[in-house]
């Protein structure tokens, strides 16, 4: 009996994420973003080259005078920031998941590639299906353990990936959707490849976190294979490491077709 | 420098005598790690006693493909001994079951050796079946994992039971390997912290503390006394993450459907609060080499009264809890570790504490700003997952109680300047530990470095040492005590996985 009363005692505190913006998401840093991308900048000190040589997972390129960050790669450490925060900044906008890895690069690549769109389409023909009830299920391979927190926090009062007609099931069997964390442990890849299959037709994979995306600091390891993108085909990519529930729902939300026409437009 | 460190070089057939001999009622073995050197494979077993941590090593030379094995005259030594059998290809003669635990390759192949230079290409690990070792009529084994239902890490159970009963339980931790110590090799010391920090990531800010402590002592810098103090603010706050996480899957397991939610809710505003500081729910880029990377991001008023509510609410939401029957039933009396079972495993965190070892190191081998600062370990008796329930209520509050002494004293110095934040960090040569305690328990690591550069990295989780003795907490319990005993270890795979 006392617990009831405890239920009702805060009151809603539930997100109205994607419907309204939600303001908690500006006081985390979710990515890294390129302030002035222009020649100018070149030369000062320290020189923009030996900042994306200091770059712990080389996710910073320069190309005729052109700074790109690879958000698949980076690890929001914020190295380049410090360095030179005339150039680099973090960046409080969530929505950082995306279709392909060649576009998490900041800042976007201002033409869509063709390809693009009907990529989307095919995605959303696929899912059509699905509607309004999306079954998910995760498997980790080989993740630091904080996507598994980040992940199982949308289930709390306060994300509450429920009011929007999604679950977590046990079953791959039952499952619409996957999640795959961790940088792709060897010893995973069976059981992944396995998982997959398990799911009825149609299906859609979210690779989760920097480490799934393209390996983060473990990739080029004997035991990792930079990622799981070689080994099943997925739909979205969510960098970020790892990235915030608020990023992984904004994932989700992609992937199933589910985000209101202001946000999918980005 | 509180601690002092001897070192004892002994030849390898005497190894495991003097490691016994040494423990001698009064140490406990923390590690025991394989530093390659030029001609030698060098054995190094860290003893932890009192204020003291001793090291006891051996050199094995090149060729050298076994030794005498140390587990049967220090249980605790058996996991590091099978961990060393597959990544250096070293068996320890003597050792009662090397089956493969992190890396089980497949017949032929090179062992990884990390630290040794070796260019070791991509492995495949062999994944067979475990064979069965309880047999009896009616008995049957259930492997449970990798992929289990719920959001969890990848792990393997494998539970031989005739029903109910859990006569025994083997964990497979490989599935996630990620060779992390190979990761390490090569390494600047600041990229070095921001793979620490990826051990075992819902420990990010002990595993960066006892990584930075570890170079901190090698090159005898002094970390400004600000830095200190955000070190423990971060670390603490973790803590009571951790907690309530283990804590709200006793509940999801209870099936506490509003105790759950409530505790999921709270724990969500101490990441949010994590982040408002320093940018990362987890506090990435709090520590680095030196010091920490900045100044908190909030005030101290905008952060006292946050964490304040959060406290009140806890209170009231702990004391409902710790006076609900249907909740407390499933804890008391499951998953019993008796006090000589911890004490010969040297048990860590609140696994040990349940079972009435007192060990913490922010206690017994103060660091950092708990130099400074007040603190006792709490500790009970009865070993089961109440007990452990209990440690970890007590150390929330001590956290919270810890968390108020340092905002009060960060307040009081005032003023800023980024020179109280980071000290300038000579990097040199040489050899050295460092620890800290995370949530699961003492974190250490030995580096070994040449001009800055990292050599050799060995990160020692509470999570690795302590899953050890998984096998051992089932000595009266059912399958339908499993969750429980799991949460009541509140263990990282990841850092287990190496």
């Amino acid at each position: 009996m006392p617990w009831i009363t405890r239920g009702v005692r805060d009151g809603v505190v539930t997100s109205h994420y994607p419907r309204r913006p939600d303001g908690y998401g500006a006081t985390f840093r979710a990515a890294i973003a390129v302030r002035s991308p222009g020649r100018d900048a070149l030369g000062s000190d320290p020189p923009l080259d030996s900042v994306a040589v200091l770059c712990p997972t080389r996710a910073i390129s320069i190309e005729s005078g052109e700074v790109r960050v690879d958000r698949g790669r980076c690890i929001t450490c914020g190295r380049c920031v410090n360095l030179r925060p005339d150039i680099f900044a973090f960046d409080a906008d969530i929505e950082v998941a995306e279709h392909r890895t060649d576009l998490l690069v900041a800042p976007e690549i201002r033409e869509e590639p063709a390809d693009l769109a009907a990529l989307r389409d095919d995605l959303i023909r696929r899912v059509r299906a699905l509607r309004r009830s999306i079954h998910i299920r995760h498997v980790d391979c080989g993740s630091d353990g904080t996507e598994e927190w980040e992940i199982a926090a949308l289930t709390n009062p306060v994300y509450d990936i429920q009011r929007l007609g999604v679950f977590f099931t046990a079953s791959p069997r039952h499952a619409d959707l996957l999640l795959v964390t961790g940088a792709g442990s060897s010893g995973m890849l069976g059981p992944l490849q396995r998982t997959y299959e398990a799911m009825p037709a149609p299906k859609v994979v979210v690779a989760v976190g920097s480490d799934a995306t393209a390996g983060g600091l473990f990739a080029g390891g004997y035991a990792t294979r930079g990622g799981i993108a070689h080994e099943i085909a997925v739909d979205v990519f969510v960098p970020g490491s790892p990235p915030s529930p608020f990023s992984i729902l904004h994932g989700i939300l992609l992937a199933i077709g589910l985000l209101p026409a202001r946000s999918a437009e980005r | 420098m509180t601690a002092q460190q001897t070192t004892a070089e002994v030849a390898a057939e005497i190894f495991a005598t003097e490691i016994a001999a040494a423990l001698n009622g009064e140490h406990r073995l923390a590690g025991l790690f394989v530093v390659p050197e030029a001609e030698t494979l060098r054995l190094v077993a860290v003893l932890a006693g009192g204020r003291q941590l001793r090291t006891i090593t051996t050199r094995l030379p090149h060729g050298t493909s076994a030794y005498p094995s140390v587990t049967a005259l220090v249980p605790g030594a058996d996991w590091y001994e099978r961990e060393i059998h597959d990544l250096y290809g070293i068996e320890a003669t003597g050792h009662p079951d090397l089956d493969p635990l992190v890396l089980p390759l497949r017949s032929g192949a090179p062992a990884p050796r990390p630290g040794s230079g070796d260019a070791v290409p991509p492995l495949t690990p062999s994944i067979d079946p475990l064979p069965a070792l309880v047999t009896g009529e009616g008995l049957f084994t259930i492997p449970y994992g990798p992929v289990r239902s719920g959001v969890f890490e990848s792990i393997e159970y494998v539970v031989e039971t005739p029903g109910e009963d859990i006569p025994r339980v083997r964990t497979r931790v490989h599935y996630k390997h990620r060779g992390v110590e190979a990761a390490f090799v090569g390494r600047s010391v600041e990229d070095g912290v921001l793979l620490a920090e990826r051990i075992e990531g819902v420990a990010t800010v002990a595993h960066a503390t006892g990584y930075c402590e570890a170079l901190e002592r090698l090159a005898e810098t002094e970390v400004p006394i600000g830095a200190q103090l955000i070190r423990v603010l971060h670390a603490e706050l973790e803590r009571i993450a951790n907690h309530l996480d283990s804590t709200s899957r006793h509940t999801e397991a209870a099936g506490q459907a509003v105790a759950y939610s409530r505790l999921t809710r709270h724990k969500e505003r101490i990441m949010r609060l994590r982040a408002q500081l320093c940018g990362s729910r987890f506090g990435r880029g709090v520590v680095v080499p030196g010091g920490v990377g900045g100044p908190p991001l909030i005030g101290v008023a905008e952060f006292q009264s946050a964490l304040g509510a959060i406290e009140r609410d806890l209170r009231m939401d702990f004391r409902l809890l710790m006076t609900t029957p249907s909740f407390l039933d499933r804890l008391r009396g499951t998953g019993v570790l008796p006090l000589p079972l911890v004490t010969a495993h040297g048990a860590l965190g609140p696994v040990g504490r349940g079972s009435g070892l007192e060990e913490d190191v922010r206690v017994s081998r103060p660091y950092g700003g708990y130099r400074h600062l007040g603190l006792a370990a709490p500790s009970r008796q009865a070993g089961d997952a109440l007990a452990r329930q209990h440690v970890r209520n007590e150390e929330i509050w001590a956290s919270f109680h810890l968390i108020g002494q340092v905002v009060d004293e960060l307040d009081s110095r005032g003023g800023s300047g980024s020179d109280r934040w980071a000290a300038p960090l000579e990097v040199q040569s040489g050899e050295t530990l460092g620890w800290a305690e995370a949530p699961q328990g003492e974190v250490l690591y030995l580096l070994s470095l040449e001009n800055g550069v990292l050599l050799r990295a060995k990160p020692r989780s509470a999570s690795f040492h302590n899953l050890g003795l998984f096998t051992a907490a089932f000595p009266k319990d059912i399958t339908t005590d499993f969750a429980f005993i799991e949460a009541s270890f509140g263990l990282s795979i990841a850092g287990a996985a190496g």
